[in-house]
């Protein structure tokens, strides 16, 4: 099998861009990825994309050109762009094709999701009686997190005071000014103990990355960015995920916990060897539970990094160096891909002003969704 | 006879004692519990009435109105408090919380089952809720 490379990526802003279609977003990161490793539309010999709310990603081909080509839809939930990018490196391993697209975008109106009980597998009263939230699932989780770890309400201000700090260095967020701990802390609450500045918000944005085999890397000259592992896994027995009436009395491993061993296995590497990491923050409770189902920190472990900065641009382990989900907003079929756009970037040194210090190597993705999907990837070059 | 309150497979149930229960389904030979009992559980558990008292495992309070649909509750939103409800032996579920101030509940507050107005506004129409225990008297 070939090792199997990023070798263009581009992106569409993310927030709102009014009178801009999600797959026009698509189109427009489409352009920029290809711009970036200077091929053609027509170079592309294969391509996997998807949204989750805005329409079907191989009707680009109209705008990018007829050429042909072989294009999938993926719809995989909150892991449609780590989808698609595990089908198109599966596919450049195997031999069969050595150039392909993996693109997500999405466009969804303001306010919170409005996700339908009977697509989700739940009786229609989980919905009617105001249960069918994605935020005060989140909100029950770290409540409890917080109880049996203690956790406190200012580690949870220290999350998001970061990520808005973050994304006012990153061109592709969309909240880019800072907000005080303080401010963040007195916002309203929304589901407690998360409050207002906590929470990411539906977005729009798309993100598109050209992936090669590492015989054609070398043929383009292009930097290569190994994608060492693009994993993709949904629940186990016994997990504690988004949409549960009931939770069994065992709780035991997660999405997250499965998607990211498999992960470490794949690349033969482990959280130690990261220099920098992208994971699923929803709201600012889910960074902190999400630290430690990564296995970045132990459980309980994050009151302290947080304290002593240690996931900040310059600490240990930089998290979240774009200003994440809370701070660059969660079109679905964007959102993870945007991830691995930043590792990219910043494996690349061309983070600007956000550019993680002392040359990192290794980058981790993990993006996490209803109704329990995790995909993770590990970057090294 | 049992009386069927809310479709084919009920999650609330009205005992002949006047009484409601929560239905879940069990498969004792897994020792798993599961709620609601949906038609696709049906092979693999029992029906089977969940315990009426458990304690508050986590919670939350709702305070902006979920959109419609799916939410079916009226346009005059008042905030609410949700929890998963440990029962122990069986498994977590998660319910509204009332007769109870935000400020005095805290994990592991014991609580039972009630029935509240369904928040659909259909007459006579009911949904499940915990309450405190210690409520019980008043």
């Amino acid at each position: 099998m070939t090792d199997v490379g990023i070798i263009g990526v581009g992106i569409h802003p993310f927030g709102r861009t009014e009178g801009r279609s999600g797959i026009d977003m698509g189109i427009y990161a489409v352009r920029e990825a290809l711009s970036d490793c200077s091929l053609n539309w027509e170079d592309v010999q294969f391509a996997y994309g998807g949204s989750d709310a805005s329409g079907n990603a191989d009707t680009m081909v109209k705008q990018l050109g007829l050429s042909g080509v072989q294009f999938v839809n993926v719809k995989n939930g909150c892991a449609t762009g780590g989808s698609a990018l595990y089908a198109v490196a599966s596919t450049i391993k195997a031999g069969e094709y050595d150039i392909g697209l993996a693109v997500g975008f999405d466009k969804h109106p303001r306010g919170a999701f409005n996700p339908l009980p009977e697509e989700w597998g739940l009786p229609d009263w989980y919905g009617a009686q105001g249960y069918m939230l994605t935020t005060q699932f989140f909100a029950m989780k770290i409540k409890r997190y917080m109880h049996d770890f203690n956790i406190s309400d200012l580690s949870l201000g220290r999350i998001s005071e970061k990520s808005f700090a973050n994304a006012e260095l990153a061109e592709h967020a969309w909240r880019r000014s800072p907000v005080s701990l303080a401010e963040i802390m007195e916002s309203p609450m929304v589901n407690d103990p998360l409050r207002k500045y906590m929470f990411c918000s539906p977005a729009e944005g798309g993100v598109a990355l050209i992936l090669a085999s590492e015989k054609k890397v070398r043929e383009i000259g292009a930097p290569f960015i190994k994608l060492d592992a693009a994993i993709m896994r949904t629940r186990p027995q016994g997990s504690f995920e988004v949409f549960a009436p009931s939770i069994e009395n065992d709780i035991d491993g997660s999405a997250t916990r499965l998607a990211s061993q498999a992960a470490f296995d794949l690349a033969g590497i482990g959280p130690e060897d990261f220099d920098l990491a992208q994971i699923q923050d929803t709201d600012a409770g889910t960074e902190i539970i999400h630290m430690a189902e990564n296995g970045l920190c132990a459980d309980g472990e994050q009151e302290q990094w947080l304290a002593e900065g240690k996931t900040l641009l310059n600490g240990q382990l930089p998290i979240n160096t774009d200003g994440g989900c809370i701070a660059c907003g969660e079109p679905i079929g964007a959102s993870g891909l945007r991830q691995v756009y930043e590792n990219v970037v910043q494996l690349r040194g061309q983070a600007g002003a956000r550019q993680v210090q002392n040359d990192p190597r290794v980058a981790y993705s993990h993006v996490y969704g209803a109704p329990g999907v995790s995909a993770v990837t590990i970057l090294r070059k | 006879m049992d009386q069927d309150i809310t479709g084919e497979i009920p999650h609330l149930v009205l005992s002949e004692d006047g009484s409601y229960y929560l239905q879940g389904g069990h498969n004792e030979a897994l020792g798993k519990y599961v709620f609601p009992l949906m038609g696709g559980d049906k092979e693999f558990f029992e029906p089977v009435p969940l315990k009426r008292e458990g304690t508050v495992w986590s919670f939350t309070v709702q305070r902006f109105r979920p959109k419609t649909p799916p939410y079916a509750g009226p346009d005059d939103f008042i905030p609410y408090l949700v929890a998963y409800v440990d029962l122990p032996g069986q498994l977590k579920v998660e319910a509204r919380l009332v007769d109870i101030e935000e400020e005095e509940v805290d994990i592991g507050l014991p609580v039972e089952l009630t029935v509240i107005p369904d928040i659909n506004g259909t007459p006579g129409s009911v949904m499940h809720a915990f309450r405190p225990l210690e409520k019980r008297a008043a």
